[in-house]
């Protein structure tokens, strides 16, 4: 029944952005917009919910169902429908985005009081669960393309939200087009590689997509491997992965509900998502699936050092949250497809949770965002202090925290899949993790405060905010007991994975002889040991009580001084990409091709087809006669052409 | 002859309106001050056979001694005529009370036109076409002149006559070659024996006539120079009559005798009709682009989509006769919804008309003009709007049947024709103005021009499983 | 099959020739005794004067306009009268309702032409 409904869980988002969108400036009441607002994306949820449950109930065999709304386009071969799919993975993330995305929506209510936009953030929250919902639930590359450039306009509209806010050098408006136009080259590889698909397999409708290639016979690897190549640099872009990474960080410029919501929790594993829904595709992709890790773990490790010496602090979240993303993808990369949605989930439950709590700090701070003006809040905010403790341990790989199992799977996976190496820069990625989660923390919330606490009042946020950190704080804890790998739950066996894996296809990796549960255990406690360890030092170091945490001097300082200005990377993309672009745009392209060649010919054709235009208008006489006359004219012509081609 | 409970019900649609034209008569006969009632009437019961055409969709079958059909794409021709001629009957009631126009002849006309159309739609025969073709051009004709206190309404009304039994001629000279040459008017047996009869020149050159005729219905260049002129001397409502249901009732016509070629049989006619068309969709899009009258800019537009509408006859393909009878449908609704706000917005004395009349209606009646942006966007063709789906699914036909430079010629015409859509767009919402133009809204003309633009929505939305439809009826 | 047209042939060359007959055969047999009352426009009529452009009562072309509808059904009544037999034994009582139809909508017009006052003079 509840499967029948699932077009609900796309249109009440959708009827909630109407209502707010179009009536939200009359209503004025930010009760009644907030309700509307996190209450359809409850309802959803609810049905969501109850979905999971009825799909739960069927045998393994019968658990994908495709709800069909409409035949929407039907143009030749290609038929495109608005259908969605429910299925053990779709479900998943629709739980987590409606699930999680309520209790932001909630979380909002407090963050925004007394915002004069109010109602438009609503709206644009609804509109995002609404694209965000097609895309996960499309049953089709197509639909799933609408919900992916939706999510894109929503994160543009929501990290520009306070358009004419400063940030950073400029405004934020900058930050939101930084964000678009690097999405863009990310969506231009989806499209290319839909176009591919489309010439491929004639069709772009999952079902029929991957029964072709699990059929196909014919088509040469090269063709797997560029579909593949293309596909995930659509996913780079909107997941944040090396080379397109470098928007999320400056997204942060939006509200931080946002941050959390989009930026973390949700949109931005979207990547992820399309990686594993074409998951046969990279199967038979080897190469591209060996890119797909070895850009996974190059993003994962390296965002993690830039994360180490940030003093924002929504932009060591928003590096770490890169860093996350690369265990996505190294777990994806590693055949692992379950073991990266795992760590989609759990991911969701302590990021959204930590960015939750950064803006509760923010906002208990009055919009101080420097970790270095912060210190000794715990005094201050207990509520936010307990939940972010608790998301820094999930994160960190503490057990038997959420972050454990899924990121303790992927490392194992990659150990197994893909060798030693990766293992090893894994697990040093997660002693990085562990080490920035716990300066953050402590520089937030021990020492002694470093501002002024005569002028300076920092206050715990109201429930309707502290409420949803508690209930992520405990999906923190608990959302990886689902996940516990069979060595530790024996006979029930992983029961995440026994849900997913028949999504999935098998990849065939096998990195040789398979290592004993002995080696599994050892590794396991090796990365748990050093994590803690990291922990500590982090805490150690940074929760003197000194005032200000010392400089560091010599090579340690060239080290820190690159990694502060994150390698340079937009300086690098400024020097090589952007400036030459904006150069050829502005003088070659604007000044040359566009206002001289073509505005110059289009204005030419303007002024002819007017002319053209005044001319033409002086046949029309008023004069009955004369239009007989060009009737009759059109007549004899006809039977004149007639005539002569007998 | 056989006439049985059935053939009553499958025909139901043209019984209903063929009711209400003596009924409409009756309450005109009987009752003074009918305007109201009548009104209400004429739209209660175009809607009643509109519901009832979609409800008998797939109620096939040939009745009354097989000269007429029921069911399939007749009814949804059906549908276009009594829905669309409902939301005139809506958008007539202010519009008549504002211009004081005598109501009685009105509605009786408006129904009486309908029937006309409804008989072209559902013909077996080409004598039932000729019958239904004149029921619906006398009406016509009279109600171009029905405001006969103006100059233009009786010169609209005049010229009208003059040049449509003109074309009238045509037709008939057609249909008679078309007879002498096959021997039947049945078109069932020419359609069968169509493969065989194109080789006669004298049945191509019957065709031609009779394509030519309708031509002149369509207003397809250059048999098209009533129209502004028309359209511009007409009541408001009247034109938005002729350039949408009038013009559908001329293209289900045409369906009809190409129907052998959507079949599969040899395209005779394909230079004439690729020529019409390229002149039309060009000479159309260029002219309306001089024009300041709101009313003489959609003749002129109107001559362009008849140019649209040609391609998917050019093609020759059954999915080209499937993309006209879509944009048939699309095409009435948006039109008539322009239509209907420029009789909101004109005065009884046929002034508010100018393009630059229109300057500032964005601040001063917003709901107005987001409406008439909304037709204007869906008249140039901007998905996701019922106008795009429309010339996509012809352009697709004209792809598919070999003539891609139609298609190519049809886009130009297009990005032309935006100019001109657009500017009033523009107009509306950055024109400045001093202009404190009267307009008068009344909820009854706001609830036809509401349902136009809910369709133009909807046809855009899922023009998908409405193409279905109209194809399964046209294999 | 062309002998199939002969009678229409024949009837086209009888009206030519009544035409030219009577037109000329006044010129041919007659006496030719001219005077001035003769040649005017109208020997046996009003005198033409002043403009042909005078308006003419719309009364008038109602009557007219309405004989002529009028008239020309009845044209359609006939050939259905005369072959009502044959027709009543192909189609039963369909062919006589179906007349009947006809003259029912077609005295609604007569009708609504009075109602509306279409044949008063004044």
């Amino acid at each position: 029944m509840a499967i029948e409904l699932i077009y609900l869980t796309v249109a009440l988002p959708l009827a909630g952005f109407l209502v707010n969108g179009l009536l939200g400036s009359r209503i004025k009441n930010e009760k009644a917009i907030g309700a509307i607002g996190a209450g359809v994306v409850g309802l959803s949820f609810v049905i969501v919910v109850m979905a999971f449950f009825e799909t739960l109930g069927k045998p393994v065999a019968e658990r994908t169902s495709v709800v069909e709304l409409y035949s929407w386009l039907a143009a030749g071969d290609i038929g495109v429908s608005i259908a969605y799919q429910v299925d053990q993975l779709s479900l998943v993330m629709a739980m987590v985005v409606t699930g999680v995305g309520f209790l932001i929506h909630v979380y909002s209510i407090g963050y925004m009081h007394g915002d004069k936009a109010f109602w438009r953030f609503f709206a644009y929250l609804n509109l995002f669960i609404f694209a965000m919902m097609n895309l996960i639930l499309a049953d089709n590359f197509v639909l799933m393309f609408l919900g992916w450039e939706g999510v894109g306009l929503c994160s543009y509209l929501l990290i520009g939200f306070w358009y004419d806010k400063k940030f950073e050098k400029s405004t934020t408006s900058e930050a939101a087009k930084k964000a678009f136009v690097v999405n863009r080259i990310g969506d231009f590889g989806f499209l290319l590689g839909m176009f591919l698909i489309l010439t491929t397999f004639g069709s772009l409708n999952f079902g029929e997509v991957f029964a072709g290639v699990a059929a196909a016979e014919n088509v040469p690897p090269l063709t797997f491997e560029l579909i593949a190549i293309f596909l995930f640099i659509g996913a780079t872009g909107k997941s944040a992965q090396i080379p397109l990474y470098v928007w999320l960080p400056d997204a942060m410029a939006g509200p931080t509900p946002v941050s959390a919501l989009i930026h973390a929790a949700t949109m931005v594993t979207a990547g992820v998502y399309m990686v594993a829904r074409t998951s046969i595709i990279y199967v038979n992709a080897p190469t591209a699936l060996m890119v797909v890790a070895v850009v996974g773990l190059a993003t994962a490790f390296f965002a993690a050092t830039i994360g180490l010496v940030q003093n924002d602090i929504k932009k060591v979240l928003a590096y770490s949250t890169v860093s996350q993303l690369g265990y996505m993808f190294l777990a994806l990369g590693s055949g692992a497809f379950v073991a990266g949605v795992f760590h989609v989930m759990t991911h969701a439950f302590f990021k959204a949770l930590l960015f939750l709590g950064a803006g509760s700090v923010i906002h208990g701070m009055h919009e101080e965002q420097d970790i270095q003006k912060y210190g000794g809040l715990k005094k201050y905010m207990p509520r936010t202090y307990i939940t972010f403790l608790i998301a820094s341990l999930a994160i960190s790989g503490i057990p038997p925290l959420a972050g454990f199992f899924s990121k303790d799977e992927i490392l194992w996976y990659s150990f197994m899949n893909r060798g030693e190496i990766f293992w090893i820069v894994g697990a040093v990625t997660a002693l990085l993790t562990a080490f920035y989660m716990f300066r953050l923390l402590s520089l937030t919330f021990y020492g002694k405060p470093r501002f002024d606490e005569a002028h300076t009042k920092p206050h715990e946020s109201p429930y309707v905010m502290t409420v949803p950190l508690m209930i992520l704080a405990v999906l923190s804890i608990v959302g990886g007991w689902i996940g516990i790998p069979e060595i530790f739950s024996g006979e029930h066996g992983n029961l995440f994975h026994s849900w997913l894996a028949p999504v999935f296809a098998e990849a065939n990796l096998a990195h040789g002889a398979h290592p004993s549960h002995t080696t599994e255990i050892l590794l396991m406690a090796i990365s748990v040991a050093g994590a803690a360890g990291a922990a500590y030092l982090g805490y150690r170091m940074y929760s003197s009580s000194k005032k200000q945490p010392g400089e560091l001097k010599g090579a340690a300082g060239a080290v820190h001084k690159l990694l502060f200005n994150k390698y340079y990377v937009d300086e690098l993309y400024d020097a090589t990409a952007v400036k030459p672009t904006v150069w050829t745009s502005r003088y070659l392209l604007w000044k040359f091709i566009d206002v001289g060649v073509i505005d110059g010919f289009i204005n030419f054709l303007g002024s002819l087809v007017e002319r053209l235009s005044g001319v033409l208008r002086k046949m029309q006489t008023g004069v009955a006669q004369f239009y007989a006359a060009i009737m009759t004219l059109g007549v004899a012509i006809t039977i004149l052409w007639i005539i002569l081609s007998l | 002859m056989e006439f049985t409970l059935t053939d009553l019900t499958h025909l139901l649609p043209i019984v209903i309106v063929a009711a209400s034209v003596l009924v409409a008569m009756t309450i005109d006969m009987f009752t003074k001050e009918a305007d109201k009632t009548l009104g209400w009437f004429t739209a209660l019961s175009l809607f009643a056979a509109a519901y009832v055409s979609l409800f008998f969709v797939d109620k096939t079958g040939v009745h009354l001694s097989g000269v007429v059909a029921s069911g399939g794409a007749t009814n949804i021709l059906h549908f276009v005529f009594t829905f669309g001629a409902g939301v005139v009957a809506l958008i007539s009631m202010e519009y008549a009370k504002k211009t004081e126009m005598r109501v009685g002849e009105y509605y009786v006309l408006v129904l009486s036109s309908v029937l006309g159309m409804m008989l072209i739609a559902a013909a077996k025969d080409l004598a039932v076409i000729f019958v239904g073709l004149e029921q619906m051009s006398i009406s016509f004709y009279a109600l171009a002149g029905i405001r006969r206190k103006r100059d233009k309404s009786v010169e609209a009304s005049l010229k009208y006559f003059l040049l449509g039994a003109f074309a009238t001629g045509f037709v008939v000279y057609g249909m008679a070659l078309i007879y002498g040459s096959s021997g039947t008017m049945a078109l069932d047996t020419i359609r069968y024996a169509f493969p065989d009869l194109v080789s006669q020149p004298l049945f191509v050159l019957g065709l031609a006539l009779f394509v030519i005729g309708f031509a002149f219905k369509i207003a397809a260049v250059p048999f098209h120079m009533w129209a502004p002129d028309v359209y511009q001397g007409s009541p408001t409502p009247v034109a938005g009559l002729m350039s949408t249901v009038g013009k559908a009732a001329a293209f289900a016509a045409l369906l009809l005798i190409f129907r052998p070629v959507f079949d599969g049989a040899e395209n005779a006619l394909f230079p004439f009709l690729a020529i019409v068309a390229t002149l039309s969709m060009l000479y159309g899009a260029i002219v309306a682009i001089a024009q300041d009258d709101l009313k003489r800019m959609l003749a002129y537009s109107s001559v362009a989509h008849a140019g649209y509408m040609l391609i998917g006859f050019a093609s020759g393909e059954a999915t080209g006769a499937a993309g006209v009878i879509y944009y048939l449908v699309a095409y009435a609704f948006m039109n008539l919804g322009a239509f209907g706000i420029i009789a909101m917005i004109e005065s009884a004395e046929e002034t508010n008309l100018k393009v630059q009349d229109y300057a500032g209606l964005g601040t001063r009646a917003p709901a107005l003009a987001a409406l008439l942006s909304l037709f204007m966007f869906a008249l140039s063709g901007i998905p996701p709007l019922a106008g795009f789906f429309g010339k996509y699914y012809v352009f697709i036909a004209a792809v598919e049947g070999g003539a891609t430079w139609l298609a190519l010629v049809g886009v130009a015409s297009s990005a032309i024709s935006v100019y001109f859509y657009l500017r009033v767009v523009v107009v509306m919402y950055f024109g400045k103005s001093e202009n404190r133009m009267e307009y008068s809204v009344s909820n009854v003309s706001l609830l036809g021009v509401t349902i136009s633009a809910m369709l133009v929505i909807l046809l855009g939305v899922l023009p998908g499983s409405i193409i279905k439809l109209i194809e399964s009826f046209v294999r | 099959m062309l002998e199939t047209y002969l009678p229409i042939l024949l009837t086209f060359a009888a009206a030519v020739g009544f035409a030219v007959v009577a037109t000329f055969s006044s010129e041919w047999f007659g006496p030719q005794t001219p005077n001035p009352e003769k040649h005017s426009t109208y020997e046996s009529g009003v005198k033409p004067l002043g403009t042909t452009k005078d308006r003419v009562s719309i009364k008038y072309y109602m009557v007219a306009m309405l004989f002529i509808i009028f008239d020309l059904e009845v044209v359609f009544v006939y050939p259905w009268a005369t072959e009502f037999g044959t027709l009543f034994g192909e189609h039963g009582v369909a062919a006589f309702w179906s007349m009947m139809i006809f003259l029912i909508v077609f005295e609604f017009g007569y009708l609504y032409a009075y109602k509306k006052g279409g044949f008063k003079w004044a």
